[in-house]
């Protein structure tokens, strides 16, 4: 039978035999499994069938725990139905898994296996998901890489419908599930030969049915629940036999052959590692190689982890061995070993008490993790295991990998140790998310892998911002099958994309002896060597590297390309390497280009045409001198006056060198300091805005909108000026409270993302040339040196204090307070961060935020460097992320903490009455907090109280007041009055949490609640929630959402105690001012729902601003404001704060990608839908009119 | 019977009242809408090449944009199966149209480049189009630039655009020419079979309150008409083509007006936009009326009757009338000069 090969990665290998093989899918997205879905969603879009013929129906559901339920729903009813998650989405399903399994249903979930969020969260992988997934009673097969993840998609189809079990078919999050492979594709005909339909019939005729009515799943008494429990045995014992059956049918269709646990290696090795997974590939090719070399070593595959087959371990496993080393890629704290470590043990104590086992002796077994959230697991890696195994007594329970000096768990390894073919290409691609790297080299993979007989694989590190990204693509191409779930480390080529990295990190470290280096350099060929820094020069000349250059920027703009020079490089990286003759690569480059871009248009096509005509005219050899002349050296990672943990931990992470931390250089418990983005200068924009103060209104407006707080102003004094280095601007200030003041406006140059939000929302023209402002952009790189100088001081200069002489009710005087939300990873002009940034200004210093899982908590929290930061008096916002789905409830527990510990502390002061003067503690127990000179004011109080405390207690008191003293010292702080933040995206408030949201702004208590509305899961790459307006393409909603978006505000008005406004800073910046400071003085719970445009969306992000003022000119965004106060004055809370609409809505949303997509696409659909959403947004006006009016 | 039939690019048309390029013709019902109102041919909306070019730069830029940054959203968007991108809608309501209606359908092409002109029109005449307009709206802010090389541009636009169709080809330019009349000629003698005067420049306004250059359409009043109006007359007989007067026909009396210096259709769009499509019948009513009272049997007896070849006093159409017109300036009897 011919088969295709296709390249593609896990997520798709999983996708197409799930999508071939239901009638039902549920999907939620979850990081990494999340493509499962898409893939999922956009071929039912299209119409594909599965074997059967008909289209599977997909359903996105609002959470995990939903998905789960509408799985177990459907499989009740008898349909094929499958999902796909990960990490703390499986921990949601397992109420559900419990339930199908005791129902003996026939289902395969597949799992792109995730770490699970602890002292940190992780998107990346390994198999703590999976494992704490363990007892639902579910089967689980284990797949090693993307053709397995082919192969087990299928068999696992297979055997669950024959034994009844339900599956979990596990596969490594980001290096199965995003690697890219070239595989065998399995064919209609193949997966129809392993499904046999009366199995699948039979499945269906147990599904519930009003004509053959049954009741299934009572609530069972201790008299039957045990008995019953056990009635599943036999088929739970039937599984490894009917997996090992459906593998051995799949060998005969295929030629691939599996065990349920596959040995590899020596058949006298005395020395056998067990794994599964990713893991388990490197192993095999590095016992090879130990084989070859005369080592007597093995390794276990293990496949079928759940039910456990003991007796088939032991059958895998030689003789011979005389330790056993078990490799978990999971922690279990406590826990007398990890799970497999466990099992095997078990298995092999039960083997030798029943003779059932091989060995003359008991082997020793000891166990060890590895490969914790991706950790690199390498050749050199298990060779250090294999040492340690030779000793006389190894060490159990250790970790690789890592060095721990806390508890000395870690083995030590040669990390120089190799095994890689000398026959493979093995490069290395430094890029830009921007520049288009990643998506050439997948273009360059498909293109070898499809089109050659050469293998190939393609894996791709990415950064942990969103703005700026740095990509690291890792390529091999061979002649034989690879098998190396690791990075490169020895490479053969390296290109460097961008110029920049050169100063930044060390991007030749892992280029071997006598490598190709190609260079995308901005400067003639003759210049490049002396432009590079010295260490580069010298690291070039010692491991005599063969060096390219050009200037693919150049040819980018010439030919039309703009910033991305996928194509350039791509064209070079196959002349000089030589994977295939020039012409043909050439052609086969056009062919890729035409296959990709080809639906977008001729003009599109042509231009990536012409850049790959134009690449090799540019394309220089350079000749190296025999020592390095440079004067560059490499700047430090941090500055000097950067703390300590920043010095030695934080520049470890930003240099890339993270993986060199030992483990007593972390916090035991994910508690890290603030305000580390300031000492990361990223350098990343090209323009960055200049300040003309001549021209300068001073309305604030600019600083408020900045995503990333690098414009700022200040008023201060003549003599503070004093100082101001040369070429510091200013002028009179111009505040009527103010006079004789002089006021500056700064730009943290080197924090800008140059997005130029600040440009477009300034109200100031030049009246001499009225196509400038008072800010304008200019090239970023001659402003930085003197741009560094001007920020340093300005950082200094006093701030304007917050309850003396202004009243901070108004943009304009807004601007003044010092932002205690800086230089996030935020993309360039995001419209979530200046929400976040005006609450850090008006309330950070007294916050307490509960951050849903989401954008905001990655701009938020994402290591090496985070974003909030503390004023000069230490103070600021106290920031923690619990889960997606369980925010609103974790701020709540913050809010009921403050209000506990208040009571008790103001019960404190009463008991404490003889010794606190009376005058104090009534002012502190009635202490008016309103505005910022109240909290000052109490402030002052609760410092004498706790410096009069403090006096007493040093005292003796007597030993019963002794305790009360203390509490009260440990608790005054909260008399100050505290501002409870519950923020996230829509994903959380309008789908996973909502449920949670509801309950906590029903109870009443004074929590303020963002909702930062992008309309999509933003930051899982823009699926659709309940925001998603109808019309809008997004992932799970391929062909537009053919539903209106939920009106959360009214759902929430409808309590009538909750404080809501819908607000948008671009339709009208003082307005959201307003609500913010309403909402935070409410004494109850408050929900601001803040438009948020999106890269998402599909615009030009520095119009995001017009955008909003367009959603709420056409009545889709009315501003509004329900304050449940004005009800006690007789007034209507629900004040409708933006005029009549007055555009049509199609002036609004086409001009948003997401929009324009159907209408390329499918424009009678998209009109229908634009008839339909004007329609419902006209009666969504009129009803919100209608409410407004009344008396 | 007052015969008001014309021909126009090698055709026989029922009447000379056709409606110009205008979002008339976005649709097939407006198309529809037009011949029931009684017009003779319809010109179509325009294809504008660099819209084209703009739609798949945008959709190529936005499902790019921020795609493989950032490990948990690779891309921000599903890719859809195709794109409607390109001249295909265009030239679908070309052969849809060909299909509905019986008046000719005459495509307009509005390109920005040498390739892109050939090529559409080569599209639009494989979509079943009778005729083509081509439309050359070129500003020439390049101070190297002279006139004899926009000339050359035009040349060169409407020779190969001829070469590559056989379907007949009207050019559309504007007045602002050193050598109308030379321009004329070389465009005819290179393929046009019909030339359309004048194209209408926007010319763009300013906001003072915003301190921004405000561009927004006003519809073309009466006196537009008599640049076109004069340039007709004059070329008449004396450049072999077909003419068409656009910009500023509103009434009967205007399309009389074009007839009778020469044009063989007089185009409209301002009019019909501001009072409706009534306004083709009302007018084509008028202009019978209007001939039948002064005895004109046909629009053929009519044509050209007052071009300057056959005018009693050429001088009229040029720099004497200039000089008389100046002349004839009488300050407001309320002593008020402006």
């Amino acid at each position: 039978m011919t088969r295709t090969f296709v390249t593609i990665d896990g997520n798709e290998a999983a996708a197409y035999v799930a999508h071939k093989t239901n009638e039902v899918i549920a999907i939620y997205p979850i990081t990494p499994s999340s493509p499962m879905g898409e893939w999922a969603d956009q071929w039912s879009a299209e119409n594909k069938v599965n074997i059967w013929g008909t289209t599977p129906l997909v359903q996105e559901m609002q959470a995990e725990g939903g998905a789960a339920g509408a799985v177990h729903g459907a499989l009740q009813t008898g349909a094929l139905t499958t999902t796909f998650t990960a990490s703390q989405g499986l921990l949601l399903m397992i109420p559900n898994m419990y339930k199908i399994a005791g129902e003996l249903t026939s289902t395969v979930f597949h799992i792109a296996a995730r770490s699970l969020a602890a002292q940190g969260l992780s998107i990346f992988g390994d198999h703590s998901d999976v494992m704490a997934a363990r007892s639902a009673g579910w089967a689980m097969l284990f797949a090693n890489s993307v053709q397995e993840v082919m192969d087990f998609a299928l068999i696992t189809q297979a055997a669950t419908l024959q034994a009844r079990v339900p599956f979990l078919h596990v596969f490594d999050g980001f290096r199965t599930s995003h690697e890219v492979m070239k595989v065998e594709q399995l064919s209609d005909a193949d997966i129809h030969a392993m499904i046999d339909d009366d199995l699948v019939r039979s499945h269906r005729a147990r599904g519930l049915s009003p004509d053959r009515p049954v009741l299934r799943g009572t609530a069972q008494n201790p008299d039957v629940y045990f008995q019953a429990r056990e009635t599943v045995n036999p088929f739970y014992l039937a599984v490894p036999g009917i997996v090992q059956e459906k593998m051995d049918h799949f060998a005969g269709l295929s030629g691939r052959s599996y065990k349920l646990f596959d040995y590899v290696g020596a058949a006298d090795a005395d020395r056998v590692i067990v794994l599964m997974g990713s893991g388990a590939e490197t192993a095999e090719e590095t016992v090879n190689h130990l084989v070859a070399q005369g080592e007597k070593v093995g390794v276990v595959k293990v496949r079928l982890y759940r039910p456990f087959s003991g007796v088939h371990l032991l059958a895998a496993l030689p003789a011979s061995v005389r330790v056993l080393a078990a490799l978990d890629r999971t922690k279990e704290p406590g826990a007398t070993g990890e799970p497999l470590y466990q099992d095997i043990v078990t298995a092999v104590m039960e083997g030798m008490a029943e003779g059932a086992a091989p060995f003359a002796k008991l082997p020793r077994i000891i166990g060890g993790r590895y490969g914790l959230s991706s950790k690199e697991f390498t050749p050199a890696m298990i060779k250090g295991i294999f040492d340690e195994m030779k000793k006389p007594h190894p060490k159990n329970h250790f970790t690789i990998g890592i060095d721990d000096d806390v508890t000395f768990t870690s083995l030590a390894y040669d990390p120089d140790f190799g095994i890689e073919a000398r026959g493979t290409v093995r490069a290395l691609f430094w890029g830009l998310g921007a520049d288009g790297t990643v998506g050439a080299n997948k273009n360059s993979i498909k293109i070898i892998g499809e089109e050659t007989p050469n293998y190939a694989q393609g894996y791709f590190v990415y950064d942990s911002k969103k703005s700026g990204a740095r990509t690291i693509s890792h390529l091999r191409f061979g002649p034989h099958p690879i098998h190396r779930a690791y990075l490169i480390h020895t490479a053969n080529f390296v290109a460097v994309h961008q110029f920049g990295f050169l100063e930044r990190y060390d991007v030749l470290a892992d280029a071997e002896p006598g490598a190709t280096v190609l260079l995308n350099a901005p400067f003639p060929p003759d210049e490049v060597w002396d432009a590079l820094p010295r260490p580069v020069q010298r690291q070039i000349i010692a491991k005599k590297l063969k060096l390219y250059a050009i200037d693919a920027y150049r040819v980018a703009q010439e030919t039309g390309m703009g910033v991305r020079i996928n194509t350039i490089m791509q064209t070079c990286f196959f002349a000089i390497s030589g994977v295939l003759p020039r012409e043909e690569a050439i052609a086969e480059i056009k062919k890729a280009i035409y296959k990709t871009y080809g639906k977008r248009g001729e003009a599109v096509v042509q231009k990536n045409y012409d850049a790959v005509d134009a690449t090799l005219a540019h394309l220089h050899p350079i000749a190296l001198p025999d020592r390095a002349g440079s004067l560059l050296e490499l700047p430090p990672v941090v500055p000097a006056e950067a703390p300590p943990f920043v010095q030695q931990v934080t520049a470890m992470m930003l240099a890339g060198r993270g993986d060199e931390l030992p483990v007593s250089a972390l916090p035991v418990d994910g508690t890290y300091p603030t305000g580390t983005t300031q000492w990361e200068k990223r350098n990343i924009a090209l323009e960055a805005p200049v300040w003309d103060p001549e021209v300068c209104i001073q309305c604030g407006k600019c600083v408020l909108v900045c995503p990333h707080a690098v414009i700022r102003s200040k008023v201060v004094g003549e003599e503070a000026l004093a100082a101001a280095p040369a070429g510091f601007l200013t002028a009179p200030a111009r505040w009527k409270e103010l006079p004789d003041l002089r006021y500056t406006l700064q730009v943290a140059v080197e924090d800008c993302t140059g997005c130029a939000l600040c440009v477009e929302v300034c109200p100031a023209k030049n009246k001499r040339m009225v196509g400038r402002k008072a800010i304008n952009m200019a090239p970023q790189l001659p402003q930085r040196s003197q741009g560094r100088v001007h920020w340093a001081f300005f950082r200094d200069l006093p701030d304007f204090p917050r309850h003396d002489g202004l009243t901070f009710n108004n943009v304009k005087n807004v601007q003044l307070l010092e932002p205690l939300f800086e230089f996030s990873g935020a993309c360039a002009g995001c419209g979530e961060t200046p929400y976040v940034k005006l609450l850090s200004q008006l309330f950070g210093d007294r916050a307490i935020i509960a951050n849903a899982t989401g954008c905001s908590s990655i701009y938020g929290g994402n290591l090496p460097t985070t974003p909030w930061t503390v004023n000069k008096e230490g103070r600021g916002p106290a920031w923690s992320n619990s889960l997606f789905e369980d925010n609103a409830e974790f701020g709540f527990g913050m809010r009921l903490t403050l209000d506990k510990q208040g009571e008790y502390a103001r019960d404190l002061i009463v008991r404490l009455g003889d010794l606190i003067p009376p005058e104090l503690a009534a002012a502190l127990l009635a202490a008016e907090q309103s505005d910022e000179a109240g909290i000052a004011a109490q402030r002052a109080r609760v410092a004498q109280l706790k410096s009069l405390l403090e006096a007493k207690r040093l005292a003796h008191p007597a030993p019963d007041l002794q305790p009360l003293i203390s509490d009260l010292l440990s608790l005054a702080d909260v008399l100050v009055k505290r501002s409870v933040w519950i923020v996230g995206g829509d994903g959380w408030a309008y789908d996973i949490g909502y449920g949670g949201l509801d309950h906590v702004l029903a109870q009443g208590r004074d929590v303020n609640v963002l909702v930062l509305d992008t309309e999509v899961y933003s930051n899982t790459g823009g699926q659709a929630s309940k925001a998603t307006p109808l019309g809008a393409v997004a992932k799970f909603a391929a062909g537009g959402k053919p539903t209106v978006k939920k009106d959360l505000g009214r759902m929430a008005m409808n309590y009538g105690y909750v404080y809501v406004a819908q607000v948008a800073m671009g339709a009208n910046d003082a307005h959201t001012v307003r609500a913010f400071l309403e909402a935070e003085s409410y004494d109850g719970p408050s929900l601001i729902i803040a438009y948020s445009h999106c890269i998402a969306h599909g615009i030009n992000m520095a119009k995001g601003l017009e955008q909003q003022k367009l959603a709420m000119q056409t009545g889709y965004w009315p501003l509004y404001r329900f304050d449940p106060r004005r009800q006690a004055e007789g007034q209507n809370p629900l004040q409708l704060d933006a005029g009549q609409p007055k555009l049509p809505l199609s002036d609004y949303i086409y001009h948003e990608a997401r929009y324009r997509m159907l209408l390329q696409s499918n424009p009678d659909v998209a009109k229908r839908f634009l008839d339909e959403a004007q329609a419902a947004i006209n009666q969504h006006w009129q009803t919100y009119e209608r409410l407004a009016s009344e008396a | 019977m007052t015969d008001l039939t014309t021909t126009y690019m090698g055709m026989t048309l029922k009447n000379p009242i056709v409606p110009s390029a205008s979002p008339l013709s976005y649709t097939l019902a407006g198309m529809r809408q037009l011949e029931d109102a009684g017009a003779a041919a319809v010109v179509m909306h325009s294809l504008f090449e660099e819209q084209i070019l703009q739609e798949s730069h945008h959709l190529d830029h936005y499902l790019h944009y921020g795609i493989e940054s950032y490990a948990e959203a690779l891309n921000y968007f599903p890719e859809q199966s195709s794109y409607s991108i390109g001249p295909d809608e265009y030239l679908n309501l070309i052969a849809a149209a060909q299909r509905a209606l019986d008046i000719p359908i005459i495509a307009s092409l509005n390109g920005v480049s040498s390739g892109g002109w050939v090529k559409y029109a080569q599209y639009i005449e494989q979509a079943g189009a009778d005729g083509l307009e081509l439309n050359i709206y070129y500003i020439p802010t390049d101070p190297a630039m002279t006139g004899a090389a926009v000339e050359e541009m035009y040349v060169n636009v409407v020779r190969d655009v001829r070469q590559s169709i056989s379907i007949p080809l009207a050019v559309k330019i504007s007045p602002y020419f050193s050598a109308t009349a030379n321009i004329c000629y070389r465009l005819a003698a290179h393929g046009a079979n019909a030339l359309v005067l004048f194209n209408r420049f926007y010319q763009p306004d300013f906001d003072l309150e915003q301190l921004e250059v405000a561009p927004h359409l006003v519809l073309s009043t009466p006196f537009a008409m008599r640049v076109a109006l004069r340039w007709v007359a004059i070329l008449y007989g004396r450049v072999q083509a077909d003419y068409a007067i656009t910009n500023g026909v509103r009434s009967s009396v205007d399309v009389l007006k074009a007839i009778m210096a020469g044009a063989n259709v007089a185009m409209m769009a301002s009019e019909l936009l501001e009072h409706g499509l009534r306004r083709i019948g009302e007018i084509e009513q008028e202009m019978r009326a209007w001939m039948e009272a002064h005895e004109y049997e046909s629009v053929q007896m009519m044509r050209g009757s007052m071009s300057q070849q056959h005018v009693a006093e050429p001088a009229a159409f040029e720099r004497a009338n200039y000089m008389k017109v100046l002349r004839s300036w009488r300050p407001d009897p309320a002593g008020v000069l402006f």
